[in-house]
Order: C-alpha cells, then sequence, then structure tokens
C-alpha cells in the first residue's frame, strides 16, 4: 500500500508510542487526584503542557487539552459566541472544515447570525471583504491556517491584525490543524486568540489536540463537569494521549524545515510525472502561498469515486473531498467554493503526502495512476 | 475473475459475496448510496438505511474483502424517485424496487463494471440464470416462496451474462443457515418490506410532503359518470383499491379506474373490476428481439401467473382478471423460466 493520504492522518513519529505506553498502564494516575499516583501522572501531564506552549510561542495557562482538532473548533466558536460578552456573531469562510462550518449552521439554527464569506478561484479569501462582514455582533472571525483539501495558504497574521484594527473586541480564531508540520507557528506572530491542533496529523496519537486560548479570553465552556483545564474543559485526561502529542510536536518542529524541503521535492516529482502522463490534467492547488504535501489536481473525464476505487484495488490510498459517515464522497464544498462546478470537483482527487513518503514510492503511484486514468478515459 | 457484488446489508448478498469468494473469485463489496433526506439524513427503514451499509461493511470486513459505498443518490432520485412521483401523479401505481433495479443497479452500475475493472455483477436476488453456450436464460429462484424472478423479467441478454446469482441456487433457510455457519452478523436479520425512501409511513405522506403538485383534488364517479363525491388527488389512488375511498355505498366499491386527465377516480363494484388485458409498453424478451404467443403473465409481486397471450404490445387473459394497476410490471413465465416482461401502460376493459 502506497499511502498519499497524510492530510486524512499520518503515522505516529517514532517512539511517540513508547512514550506513551507507560500512561496506558503502569502510570495510570487520574491527574486531578492528591495522592502520589495522580501527581506522577499530573507531572507528566505539566510537562507536556509546558513543551507544546513552548512550541507554539504560548503561555502553559493558555493551553487547553481537548480530543482534537474538531472539538477545539466547536469550543472556539460556541465558547466565544456564547461568553459573557453580549456579542453573539460569527464570522467564517466558504473553504473551512466543516468542524467549523457545521458549528456555524448549529449557531444558526439557534437564531444566532453567522457570516460566511466567499473565496477566489485560488481559494482564498479577501481580507478587505472579510474584515467589511465583522460589524458590532461578531463576537469571532474564524479562518483555517491551511486548508485541509487544497493546501492553500491564507495570510492569518494580517487578517487578524486588520480584524483587530477594525474592532478590537472581535476574537480571531484560526484552525491551524492541517498546519503545524510545514508551517511556522507562532501564536503571537499570527495574533490570534484562539487556535485549533490535532495531534495525529503531525505524528501524535488520534483523539488529542489543543486550543490555544490567549490569556483573558473568555470562553463559555462546550463540556462542563469537574472543571479540568481551568474550567474551560471539563473531562478526565488522557495523560499518554497528551504525552504524545507533546513528543511528535517536538519532532515535528524540529524538522519541519528538512519536512517542506523534503516532501514538496517528493510533491512536485509526483505532479511532474503526473503532468507528463496525462493530457489535460488540471491542478486545483494554487502554485503559491501553498503547503509542501498537499497536491488537489482534477483529471478531466474521469469520475474520482471511479479512481479513488480503483486506486485502493491497486494499493494507492488517497481521497477526494469528505467523506460522510456512510464512507461515500460527496463534492468537496471547497472546490465549489473555488468555482468549481459539481462534475468538476467530482474528477477532483487529494494526494497529501508526509513524513514517511518517499520519492520511489510516489514515483510508483504516479506510474499507476497514470495507467489508471488512461484505462478510465 | 472479479465480481462486484453489490450489498445492501441483508442476508442473501451477504452471502452471494461469501458464495463467489469461496468459489475463488476476487471479490469487490459495494453498497449503493440510494437516498437522502431533504437534509441529506440516511434512511432508517427499508433497505439501504446507515445501518444496512454498516452492516454490509462489516460483512464485507468478516469476509476480507474491499468494499466501498458508491454514490448513487442523484441517479436514484432522477431514475426512481421523480418517477415514483410522476407516476402517481398520473394515476399508475409504480413499483419503485423494480425501477431501481432496473434503472440504477442493472443499468447505471453494471455500466460501471469495466470502469472497476469487474467481470461481473452479482446481487442476492433469489432467481436463477444459466447460459447454455448460445443464450442465457432466467428461472425462478429455488426458493419458490422467496423467488424474485418477477423484479429481475426485464433483464436482457446483455445484463444476464454480466450479472451472477448465486442464492437463487438456495432456499432461503439455506441461505440463513450458511450465514449462521459462516458467523456473518446479517443471517438473522429480518427482511426490509418497506420502500426506502418513504420508510414506515404511508406512501401517501411521503407524495404529500414531497410533492403536493401530485394531489390535484378531482371527483369520485361511478361507471356511469355520476358524481358520488371528491377527492384530493388522484395519487391517493390504486386500482383494485377498497378502503378509504371517502364514498359510503351500500355494497363495496373499488377503485376500478384512474383518469389523469380529469382527475377523475372511477368507483365500481367488484364485478367492474375484470379486464381484458392490457396495453404494454418497454416490453423486453429475455431471449431477445421480439416475441409473442401464449404465456403465464405474473402482474403483481406476489400473485399467482394466470394464462395469456401476447400480441405485440398487447396481452390479453384466458379469464377477466381484477386489480390490474397501470405502472405495474407484467412477467411473462413458461413453467418457472422468465420469457420476459413489460410495463403495464393501460387496461382493456
Amino acid at each position: 500500500m502506497i499511502y498519499l493520504d497524510h492530510a486524512a492522518t499520518t503515522p505516529m513519529r517514532p517512539g511517540v508510542w513508547d512514550a506513551m505506553k507507560p500512561y496506558t498502564d503502569i502510570e495510570f494516575g487520574n491527574s486531578s487526584g492528591i495522592h502520589r499516583v495522580s501527581r506522577r501522572a499530573k507531572n507528566a501531564l505539566e510537562e507536556a503542557r509546558e513543551s507544546i506552549a513552548a512550541a507554539i510561542g504560548a503561555g502553559t495557562l493558555e493551553i487547553v487539552f481537548t480530543s482534537g482538532g474538531t472539538e477545539s473548533d466547536n469550543l472556539a466558536l460556541k465558547g466565544a459566541v456564547f461568553n459573557e460578552s453580549p456579542r453573539r456573531g460569527t464570522v467564517t469562510v466558504a473553504t473551512e472544515h466543516e468542524a467549523v462550518l457545521d458549528t456555524g449552521d448549529f449557531l444558526r439554527r439557534m437564531g444566532l447570525p453567522v457570516t460566511v464569506v466567499g473565496v477566489d478561484d485560488e481559494g482564498r479569501v479577501d481580507r478587505e471583504q472579510l474584515v467589511a462582514a465583522v460589524d458590532h455582533e461578531t463576537s469571532i472571525v474564524s479562518v483555517m491556517l491551511l486548508n485541509n483539501e487544497t493546501g492553500v495558504v491564507q495570510d492569518v497574521a494580517s487578517i487578524a491584525d486588520a480584524v483587530k484594527t477594525r474592532d478590537s473586541q472581535v476574537l480571531v480564531h484560526t484552525d491551524a490543524v492541517q498546519a503545524f508540520s510545514s508551517e511556522p507557528i507562532d501564536v503571537s506572530t499570527l495574533g490570534v486568540d484562539l487556535m485549533s491542533l490535532a495531534a495525529h496529523k503531525f505524528g501524535g496519537p488520534k483523539g488529542v489536540g489543543i486550543l490555544y486560548v490567549r490569556e483573558g479570553t473568555a470562553l463559555e465552556p462546550v463540556q462542563h463537569g469537574g472543571g479540568q483545564e481551568l474550567g474551560r474543559r471539563s473531562g478526565t485526561h488522557d495523560v499518554g494521549r497528551v504525552v504524545g502529542m507533546a513528543m511528535a510536536m517536538e519532532m515535528a518542529r524540529g524538522d519541519r524545515d528538512e519536512f517542506r524541503y523534503r516532501v514538496s521535492q517528493i510533491r512536485d516529482d509526483f505532479h511532474k510525472r503526473l503532468t507528463a502522463g496525462i493530457e489535460g490534467l488540471i491542478v486545483n492547488t494554487p502554485e503559491t502561498r501553498r503547503s509542501p504535501h498537499h497536491l488537489n489536481v482534477r483529471f478531466p473525464g474521469v469520475f474520482n469515486e471511479t479512481l479513488l476505487v480503483r486506486m485502493d484495488l491497486a494499493g494507492i490510498a488517497a481521497s477526494a473531498g469528505s467523506a460522510c459517515q456512510s464512507g461515500a464522497s460527496e463534492v468537496s464544498h471547497v472546490l465549489e467554493a473555488m468555482g468549481l462546478t459539481p462534475g468538476q470537483a467530482r474528477e477532483s482527487v487529494r494526494f497529501s503526502f508526509g513524513w514517511p513518503s518517499t520519492i520511489e514510492e510516489a514515483e510508483e503511484a504516479a506510474d499507476i495512476v497514470i495507467d489508471l486514468v488512461g484505462q478510465l478515459r | 475473475m472479479r465480481a462486484l457484488v453489490a450489498m445492501s446489508g441483508g442476508v442473501d448478498s451477504s452471502v452471494a459475496a461469501a458464495l463467489m469468494r469461496d468459489a475463488g473469485h476476487e471479490v469487490v463489496g459495494v453498497t449503493l448510496k440510494m437516498w437522502a433526506g431533504p437534509n441529506g439524513e440516511a434512511p432508517t427503514a427499508g433497505c439501504c438505511t446507515v445501518s444496512d451499509a454498516e452492516d454490509a461493511r462489516r460483512v464485507a470486513g468478516q469476509l476480507d474483502i474491499p468494499y466501498y459505498v458508491l454514490d448513487y443518490t442523484t441517479e436514484f432520485r432522477d431514475g426512481v424517485v421523480d418517477r415514483f412521483i410522476r407516476d402517481y401523479a398520473s394515476g399508475r401505481t409504480p413499483n419503485p424496487c423494480i425501477e431501481c433495479n432496473r434503472t440504477v443497479k442493472f443499468d447505471r452500475l453494471l455500466h460501471r463494471l469495466d470502469d472497476f475493472d469487474s467481470d461481473v455483477m452479482v446481487t442476492g436476488h433469489h432467481a436463477r440464470s444459466r447460459f447454455d453456450g448460445r443464450q442465457w436464460s432466467l428461472r425462478r429462484g429455488a426458493d419458490q416462496a422467496k423467488d424474485q424472478s418477477y423484479v429481475l423479467s426485464m433483464l436482457t441478454q446483455r445484463e444476464l451474462s454480466r450479472a451472477r446469482f448465486p442464492v437463487g441456487e438456495l432456499t432461503k433457510t439455506e441461505v440463513r443457515s450458511m450465514a449462521s455457519a459462516m458467523g456473518l452478523r446479517t443471517a438473522r436479520k429480518p427482511e426490509s418490506m418497506d420502500i426506502c425512501f418513504v420508510g414506515r409511513r404511508d406512501y401517501r405522506t411521503f407524495l404529500a410532503r414531497t410533492a403536493p403538485e401530485a394531489f390535484v383534488a378531482g371527483p369520485l364517479v361511478d361507471t356511469e359518470g355520476h358524481e358520488l363525491g371528491a377527492h384530493d388527488g388522484i395519487a391517493g389512488f390504486t386500482v383494485g383499491q377498497r378502503r378509504g375511498l371517502g364514498v359510503a355505498v351500500g355494497e363495496p366499491r373499488f377503485v376500478v379506474r384512474i383518469e389523469p386527465a380529469t382527475s377523475t377516480v372511477v368507483l365500481g363494484r367488484r364485478q367492474d373490476l375484470g379486464v381484458v388485458g392490457v396495453e404494454l409498453s418497454q416490453v423486453v424478451w429475455t431471449a431477445g428481439g421480439g416475441g409473442s404467443g401464449e404465456v403465464m403473465a405474473q402482474y403483481r409481486a406476489h400473485s399467482e401467473p394466470v394464462p395469456a397471450v401476447v400480441e405485440g404490445d398487447r396481452l390479453l387473459f384466458a379469464d377477466l382478471q381484477e386489480a390490474v394497476a397501470p405502472g405495474q410490471t407484467v412477467a411473462f413465465y413458461d413453467g418457472d423460466r422468465v420469457l420476459g416482461g413489460a410495463l403495464i401502460a393501460r387496461t382493456l376493459a
């Protein structure tokens, strides 16, 4: 199996599981207790928190552990909208992840104002247009740093700056779930109040993530209970996962430059081979300000559902759009927002590369894809 | 040989997949996502529900075969649901399950076999097909009580040559005991009887909600044309229907005819139901080409076949038949062999 779906999830980095393991059996303590078993768990948890905070330029009190990207996005939006401020409005972008857009739908059903701003044909939001959507009701603006389907990078720093200039009371959130492996992430440079990360996207375990919450940001919890995470997110910690996340983060940050260089070379090589072998190949991913590891391409005349099945049968894993619960693929809302017709979106496939990717497997995969596309046309 | 098995999540298609695998074929399981409600929700009753797809996925996992959910919602809406609405709105009584087989499974999916690099499509229907070296033939399933050849009566040589029905050779009891023996989770699953997109509700409720335009009010008249009352729309009626007519007359009355042009529903006595024959559309002869002559005609999913003669696009019954509804399928048999099938365009009084 050649795995080209690293944007969906990527394997854990070497050593991460070993670091986590003791906290699943030997060091099983509940980090909220008063005895020594709990203390050891609590120490591991807080050590991990320090390392994570340092990795994104945050303070330790600004890190809230969650179950992953979806929960972090939910907590950011609902937490901001339902906080003590009378502002209840949300402004976001059409190409966001479902965790943001569907939360927006929920807020709209609750009768609250939600504005979704469109993007250009590269998938980029216009900063002025976004800022213009902010009004006196707006509580939060949410803009994804690196798009999960196309890899396009939004200029979150300048957007945050412009939003704050217009109205300093508006909170700015970024879903940076796809970005940590390749983009320099520093919350003060980005200028955001809230930021979502998920460990399994950068070589950590699934089921754990963080929401960065700038000090002084009022947030109503979504999950109420025992008051963990300073009341911002109740629930017993999974210390092992947090430890694993901290370690993966350390590793991903340590080789970020190398990742950018090496993985973009693999991706570009794969792309070049596809272009040479497939007539009329169209790239949905923009050429500039994009991730090194995503490639979203359109094969005119080929139905992506069929191609994905054939690729799977031939041993290549990739994806298209977002998968619903049944596993049937749906038309990508991201590509539609970029102006593609549903038919064109249904000809598009996302290939994504990761830390274990090699140039050899990418070339082998490209040759198989070229062959399959030839058969399906 | 690579076999694409259409897995509905029921016991029959589960065992069909297992039989093909055990016969040494390379098997790929697929479930067709047919229907999502107005808010994209999957159905919870009938076939093709969320839990059915989940059952199919788990069975595929048990059999260790690749498995995919394919999106056929557009094809299903255009080919089956819209037609269902159109048929009722024009006084016919559609059979959406047959239409789904014909336009979605045995047309759109079958046409993608090459794309999936597969040789045949396999379903869990109880029917038997054979190739005699020259031609394909279709017979009733080994289990007469579960026979589904009626719903496959409109398949042509081309479709039969690329389809396989492995459970048609077995009785339902055998199918279930094989499933139990293999530990398949669908072994004891009850059969679905509902129409997937209608669910457990009455079909009229579905029509009233999704296609109110199908309800044009009109008169209820007797066979002499005397007005007996009014109705909300012809979509609520089926030929042969006795209950819920909204009129009280001394003796039992039945819907004998629906006249869509004037939205008229004609009521009559039992003896008025009799028809001598039907006009056919979309006639298919299994052996190909045209056909005519004496057949045993089955005009409902679970009715006894009756002697009839086909002459071109007309079918004449040997005896008067009651409750023959336009829009339904009529299958032609010779013993347990399928000769062909057609749609009932209108009845001949």
